[in-house]
C-alpha cells in the first residue's frame, strides 16, 4: 500500500472515531437530566432571560439540530460560542487554543522525560538480566506504576520547591517551571516504557544479527544502541503512542496540582461553570490531538522499520 | 505473585470489614480536633475537619472495593458477552461492535468518564460506576473476540456443532470457560485501573461526593501540603492506592504467561 492511500485510510478512520466521540459526548451532555440554564442563569433569572440563554446555547432546538449546529461550529473553526453574551466573549476555540500550548508542552515534555529515562533503564535491565540492576529497574518501574500521580506530584512540589527550593513551584509558567510537572507526568510513562524496552531488548539481544554485529568486532555501545535498540524500539514506540492519551489526562491532574493553565484546567473550570459548549469543545480538541498523534505514530513506524512501509 | 495475592487479600478484607474496624465515624466533624498528629486515640491523626484519618482510610477502602468490584464485574460481563457474540457471529454484529470499540479506544478513557460524571451535579457511587463502565468493557470485548475467533476453529467446537449443539450452547459451555484465563489477567489489572481512575476523579472533585474516598483524601492532603505537621496525611491514601496497585501488578504479571518471570 502506498503512503498516500495509507494516510488517507488512517485519516478516514480517525475522522470516524472523532465523529463517534463527538456524538457520544454530545449525547451524554444533552440527554442526561440536569439543566445548565439553572446554573448559568442563577435563581433570580426572569423567564425571558432564561429563554434568551436557552436560545444562545441552542437548547431550544432538537438534539439532532444541536448536533448539526455543533458540527457547523467545528467546520467554521469556532467550536461554538460562550453564553451568555457571545459577542463579547471569545469563541470556544479561542479560549481553548489560548491554553493549548501549555498542555501540549507539558505532555510532550512528559513524553520526553519518560522516554529519556526509560530507554537507558530498560536497556540496562536487559543487558544486566537477572542481576541486582535488573531487580532495581523492575522495582523502579513498579513504583512508577503504583504510586498515584497525585501523590507523586504533591511530594515533588513539597521536596523540590518547598523544602529544597531547587525548582519553581505552582502557578509559575516559565520554561524551568515545566521541568517538575513534566517529571510528574513522565514518571508513569517511564515505568511502562522501561518494562517494555527491557522485554523487547531481551528478545532482540538473542537475534543472529546482534551476534553478527558483535562478531564483526563492533563496540558494545554500537551493538546495543544502533543494532539492537533500533529494532527493539517498535513495540516501545507503539506503547509510547498509545500512552499519549494518558499523558494528556495526566496533564489534567498535574495542571491542578501545579495550578497551571491548560486544557485540563479549562475543562474542569467549564465543568464547574456548567459551560457545556466549552466542555464539548475541549473534549473534541483532545480527541483530535489524540487521533492525530496516533496517526503520526503509525507513520513513524515506517521510518524505524522499513518492512512496514512495503506492507 | 504470592506476595501480590496476600497484599490484595489484605485490601479485600479491610474493604469488607473496614466500616466495623473503623474506630470513629468518617463523617463526624469536630473542629476542636483538627490536624492532630498520630496518637493512641487517633492512630493516624485527624484531618482538617477533625475527622479520624484511620477511619477515613478504612471507609475509603470500602468505597474503593465496592466501586472496583462493581465496575470490573459489570465491564467484564458486558465486554465478554459482546466480544463472544462478535467473534462467534462475525459479519455485521462484529463490524458494529468493533467500530464502537475503535471509537472508544481512539480516545483517552478518563475524558469520557469526566464528561459523564460532569453531567451530574453531585455524583454518587452509582454515577461513578456507570461512568467507569461506559468504556470499561472495551478491553474485555477485544480480548474475548480475539479468543473466540481462534477458538471457533478448534476441533471440539466443530464436534459440538456436528452433534447439533446450538450457538448459545457452544458459546456458554465451550467458549466462555476458555475465555476465563485471559480475562482473569485483565480483570486483575482492571481493579488497579478502576481504583486509580476513581481516585483521579475524586481528586479532581468529580468523584462520589464524600470526604473519605482515597482520591478526596489525596485532594485534601495536597491542599494542606503547606501545613507543617500535616504533610504525612497525603501519604496515607497515596500509599493505600500504591498498595493495591503493587498487588494487582504482581498478581497480574504472575497470571500472564507472557510476562511470567519478568518481575
Amino acid at each position: 500500500m502506498s503512503l498516500g492511500s495509507f494516510l488517507l485510510r488512517r485519516l478516514g478512520s480517525g475522522a470516524l472515531a472523532i465523529l463517534g466521540v463527538t456524538v457520544l459526548v454530545f449525547a451524554f451532555l444533552h440527554l442526561v437530566p440536569g439543566d445548565p440554564i439553572d446554573h448559568l442563569a442563577g435563581g433570580e433569572a426572569t423567564p425571558e432571560q432564561r429563554a434568551q440563554l436557552e436560545h444562545c446555547l441552542g437548547l431550544d432546538e432538537s438534539a439532532g439540530a444541536q448536533l448539526v449546529t455543533f458540527l457547523g461550529h467545528v467546520a467554521d473553526g469556532t467550536l461554538g460560542h460562550q453564553c451568555p453574551d457571545p459577542e463579547h466573549k471569545p469563541s470556544v476555540a479561542a479560549r481553548i487554543f489560548a491554553v493549548m500550548p501549555y498542555t501540549l508542552a507539558l505532555a510532550l515534555a512528559g513524553m520526553l522525560v519518560g522516554i529519556v529515562l526509560a530507554l537507558p533503564l530498560g536497556v540496562l535491565a536487559a543487558v544486566r538480566r537477572g542481576t541486582w540492576v535488573d531487580t532495581l529497574a523492575s522495582v523502579t518501574a513498579l513504583s512508577g506504576i503504583a504510586v498515584p500521580m497525585m501523590l507523586f506530584a504533591s511530594l515533588a512540589v513539597l521536596i523540590f520547591f518547598a523544602e529544597l527550593g531547587w525548582l519553581p513551584g505552582p502557578t509559575e509558567t516559565g520554561p524551568l517551571a515545566l521541568l517538575l510537572p513534566a517529571i510528574c507526568v513522565g514518571t508513569h510513562l517511564m515505568a511502562m516504557l522501561s518494562r517494555m524496552t527491557r522485554s523487547s531488548m531481551v528478545e532482540v539481544l538473542d537475534e543472529d544479527y546482534v551476534r553478527t554485529a558483535r562478531a564483526k568486532g563492533l563496540p558494545e555501545s554500537r551493538v546495543l544502541f544502533v543494532h539492537a535498540l533500533r529494532n527493539a524500539l517498535l513495540p516501545v514506540l507503539t506503547v509510547a503512542g498509545m500512552q499519549f492519551g494518558s499523558l494528556l489526562t495526566g496533564a489534567i491532574i498535574v495542571e491542578k496540582v501545579f495550578a497551571r493553565p491548560g486544557l485540563g484546567t479549562t475543562l474542569l473550570e467549564a465543568i464547574t461553570e456548567r459551560d457545556y459548549p466549552v466542555v464539548q469543545g475541549t473534549v473534541f480538541v483532545i480527541a483530535v490531538i489524540y487521533v492525530l498523534v496516533n496517526i503520526g505514530i503509525d507513520l513513524a513506524y515506517g521510518l524505524i522499520d522499513p518492512r512496514i512501509r512495503v506492507r | 505473585m504470592k506476595a501480590g495475592a496476600v497484599m490484595f487479600a489484605v485490601f479485600v478484607v479491610l474493604g469488607l470489614l473496614g466500616p466495623w474496624l473503623a474506630p470513629y465515624d468518617p463523617t463526624h466533624v469536630d473542629l476542636a480536633l483538627r490536624f492532630l498528629p498520630a496518637s493512641g486515640a487517633h492512630w493516624l491523626g485527624t484531618d482538617s475537619n477533625g475527622i479520624d484519618t484511620l477511619s477515613q482510610l478504612l471507609w475509603g477502602a470500602r468505597d474503593a472495593l465496592v466501586i472496583s468490584v462493581c465496575v470490573v464485574t459489570i465491564s467484564a460481563t458486558i465486554g465478554l458477552a459482546i466480544g463472544t457474540l462478535a467473534g462467534w457471529y462475525r459479519g455485521i454484529v462484529d463490524e458494529v461492535a468493533m467500530r464502537i470499540v475503535d471509537i472508544l479506544m481512539a480516545f483517552p478513557g478518563i475524558l469520557l468518564n469526566i464528561a459523564i460524571v460532569a453531567t451530574v451535579r453531585r455524583p454518587g457511587l452509582g454515577v461513578v460506576i456507570f461512568a467507569l463502565c461506559a468504556n470499561g468493557w472495551v478491553g474485555y470485548a477485544r480480548v474475548a473476540r480475539g479468543q473466540v475467533l481462534a477458538l471457533r476453529e478448534r476441533d471440539y467446537v466443530s464436534a459440538a456443532r456436528a452433534l447439533g449443539a446450538s450457538g448459545p450452547r457452544i458459546m456458554f459451555h465451550h467458549l466462555v470457560p476458555n475465555l476465563v484465563g485471559p480475562a482473569l489477567v485483565q480483570i486483575t489489572f482492571g481493579f488497579g485501573a478502576v481504583i486509580t481512575i476513581e481516585a483521579a476523579l475524586s481528586f479532581l472533585g468529580l468523584g462520589p461526593q464524600v470526604d473519605y474516598t482515597w482520591g478526596a483524601m489525596l485532594a485534601q492532603g495536597t491542599a494542606f501540603l503547606w501545613k507543617a505537621g500535616f504533610r504525612t496525611y497525603v501519604l496515607v491514601p497515596g500509599l493505600a492506592i500504591a498498595w493495591v496497585m503493587i498487588a494487582v501488578n504482581l498478581v497480574g504479571d504472575g497470571l500472564d504467561p507472557r510476562k511470567r518471570g519478568t518481575l
